[in-house]
């Protein structure tokens, strides 16, 4: 903190002391290790995973966790160890994928709808009551089951329910931006709207949005596995965690690890983004 | 206060229109002929042009969109919401039959979670960074990032196989109950832990809570008195938000525990391709989430006397 006077430029300022309350936050470091880790292993998934996911194998079918197969094989006789590493691909395609779409709809909705007001903005902001009305599982679930099952269907259902939040959060910020000395200063000296959203009010919206998009996350993996579980997203073969534990619920009391790990990945999973994000709230919330 | 029931009352009624027409057009999401998909699921495949056309016909999808939708919100209003492709019952009769159950559920969890998370929220806000504060607001970071339906299997798995207490699935008497309660409920009593703890804090850091201290009132009566009642109004709406959680929660619940509920029928109908049940479930569930919406933002502003006076309802 003693060191304000050497840093001229405020903005940096800014991003350095929060990134020095993050660094601070143990639960959001530990949690963006595991997010990293995570990556890593999706990226790596070929070199790390000791079997091969799809392939079964009968005879090693339901063993538990031991030397070869470190967390156990499943019903097929497939290494869990493995289909855990490459179902975290798809865990992370499905949150990247939702939550980018999400965001960018809804930042782009709501900065139309705060800026620009008028009837358009009218109408964006009467859909999102709209589409909120609804339970967004529920919504979502219908979706995905009208579509044929899918990972791309529940993703789609996923993004057509995400966006609302953002474009409310957006929205308000800007519409309380709008009005600020800076905003009117730039515009009286013939900034264009583009300019003026792009250079002084998409910097206040930037804090909010990536803790939306962090919370989102966590928010996502966990629908799109229930979803899964539900056998609506990723079909069989294909690894991944909500469906893998679908597929362990009947041999639950002779072999629980087929139920157990799977959850546990997403448990740990959802339990970073979520730690991320309440240490990105701290942050970059001023108050 | 009554003018703001009515413009809010008006604008559900607007909300709910909109709703019925999303939930109306959900059924052109069905990729390929709806009518031709019935046509083969009532007479097998390689059904004729001509029946998929009768099909069409009889279940009103000839004729314009707008015309097709006027017809189907009237039959709504009427409380006709077709006729189920896989019993022939009124889909309005397996809706409210399941109902009950589905409420059941939601409201034993809601009492869970209320049961769990106050005293945790109050407590953890009294002791501050404290170790059980600490704990405790680990143990809700845990339960909001647990998928719900891993829980309720591992509790089955403890609970039901190993120690026996409760029954595996259905429900027939209230131990059955225990287990989806709780399975539904921890995902929720976590969120509103944080929330009444955060709520707390902030009520605590008030003058008129100083001034009650600097009184020489007892701690438990400043809680109890003064804090707790305004620290409610923030968790009252959040409850209401909950309502949906705990609906959408319940469709998973209610799979794992073969609990026979909306959501379970929803899932059967969603494998089936059963459209009117789909349909139906979907519009029944919303508008049950928009009214406890409406109720509850009333209960907020009536709670609150500075909403009440300062927009002068």
């Amino acid at each position: 903190m003693h060191d304000i006077e050497t840093k001229p430029n405020e903005n940096k300022y800014f991003h350095e002391t929060s990134f020095y309350i993050l660094k601070r936050n143990k639960p959001a470091v530990l949690g963006l290790l595991i997010i990293l880790i995570l990556f890593l292993v999706a990226l790596f998934a070929s070199y790390i995973a000791p079997h091969d996911p799809v392939k079964t194998n009968l005879p090693h079918r339901l063993m538990s966790p031991g030397s070869e197969y470190p967390l156990g094989t499943d019903n097929l006789g497939r290494c869990i160890f493995s289909r855990l590493i490459y179902g975290a691909r798809t865990t992370l395609q499905v949150g990247i994928v939702v939550v980018g779409i999400s965001a960018s709809l809804g930042v782009i909705l709501g900065a139309v709808a705060g800026y620009h007001g008028g009837i358009i903005g009218e109408i964006i902001m009467r859909c999102v009551d709209v589409v909120l009305a609804f339970p967004g599982l529920i919504l979502a679930l219908a979706i995905a089951g009208l579509l044929s099952p899918s990972l791309f269907s529940i993703m789609l259902a996923l993004a057509l329910v995400g966006w609302t939040s953002y474009t409310r959060v957006v929205r308000g910020v800007i519409l309380s931006v709008k009005e600020k000395d800076f905003v009117q200063a730039a515009r009286s000296l013939g900034a264009t709207d583009f300019r003026i959203l792009y250079q002084h009010i998409l910097p206040n919206v930037m804090a909010p949005v990536i803790v939306m998009a962090s919370f989102n996350m966590a928010h996502v993996i966990l629908a799109a596995a229930a979803l899964s579980f539900l056998g609506l997203g990723a079909q069989p073969p294909d690894p991944e965690w909500g469906s893998m534990l679908n597929a362990g619920r009947p041999f639950m009391e002779t072999a629980p690890h087929l139920t157990i790990f799977p959850g546990l990945a997403i448990m740990i999973t959802v339990l970073a983004f979520n730690f991320v994000g309440d240490g990105l709230r701290d942050a970059l919330d001023p108050h | 206060m009554l003018k703001y029931i009515v413009r809010r009352v008006i604008l559900m009624l607007f909300i709910l229109l909109c709703v019925s027409i999303v939930t109306f057009s959900m059924m052109h999401l069905v990729p390929g002929d709806p009518a031709k998909i019935i046509a083969e699921q009532r007479y097998g495949e390689g059904v004729t042009s001509e029946t998929v056309e009768w099909v069409r016909k009889d279940l009103g999808m000839d004729g314009a969109i707008a015309v097709q939708y006027f017809a189907w919100l009237t039959g709504v209003m009427q409380g006709d919401l077709g006729y189920s492709y896989s019993t022939d019952r009124p889909v309005w009769k397996e809706i409210s039959s399941r109902f009950p159950a589905t409420l059941e559920l939601a409201l034993a969890a809601m009492l869970v979670s209320l049961l769990i998370s106050i005293p945790i929220g109050i407590y953890s806000a009294m002791k501050k960074y404290s170790i059980m504060d600490n704990i405790s607001m680990f143990a809700a970071m845990l339960g909001v990032s647990m998928p719900n339906f891993w829980l309720g299997l591992l509790l089955i798995l403890f609970f039901s196989v190993h120690l026996g207490w409760f029954p595996v699935y259905g429900r027939q008497d209230v131990t059955s109950l225990v287990l989806p309660a709780v399975t539904l409920g921890t995902g929720t009593a976590a969120v509103t832990a944080r929330l009444v703890r955060s709520s707390m804090l902030e009520v605590l850091k008030q003058d008129y809570i100083r001034t009650a201290y600097s009184k020489g009132l007892k701690e438990i009566i400043i809680i109890y008195k003064h804090a707790l009642k305004n620290a409610f109004i923030p968790v009252v709406t959040v409850i209401g938000l909950q309502f949906g959680a705990l609906l959408e929660g319940a469709v998973v619940v209610e799979v794992i525990f073969a609990w026979p509920g909306i959501g379970r029928l929803l899932v059967d109908a969603i494998f089936a391709r059963n459209f009117p049940v789909i349909q139906g479930c979907v519009l029944i569930i919303t508008i049950f989430y928009v009214m406890i919406n409406l109720l509850i933002d009333i209960l907020y502003v009536w709670l609150d006397p500075r909403i009440r006076y300062d927009n002068k309802l």
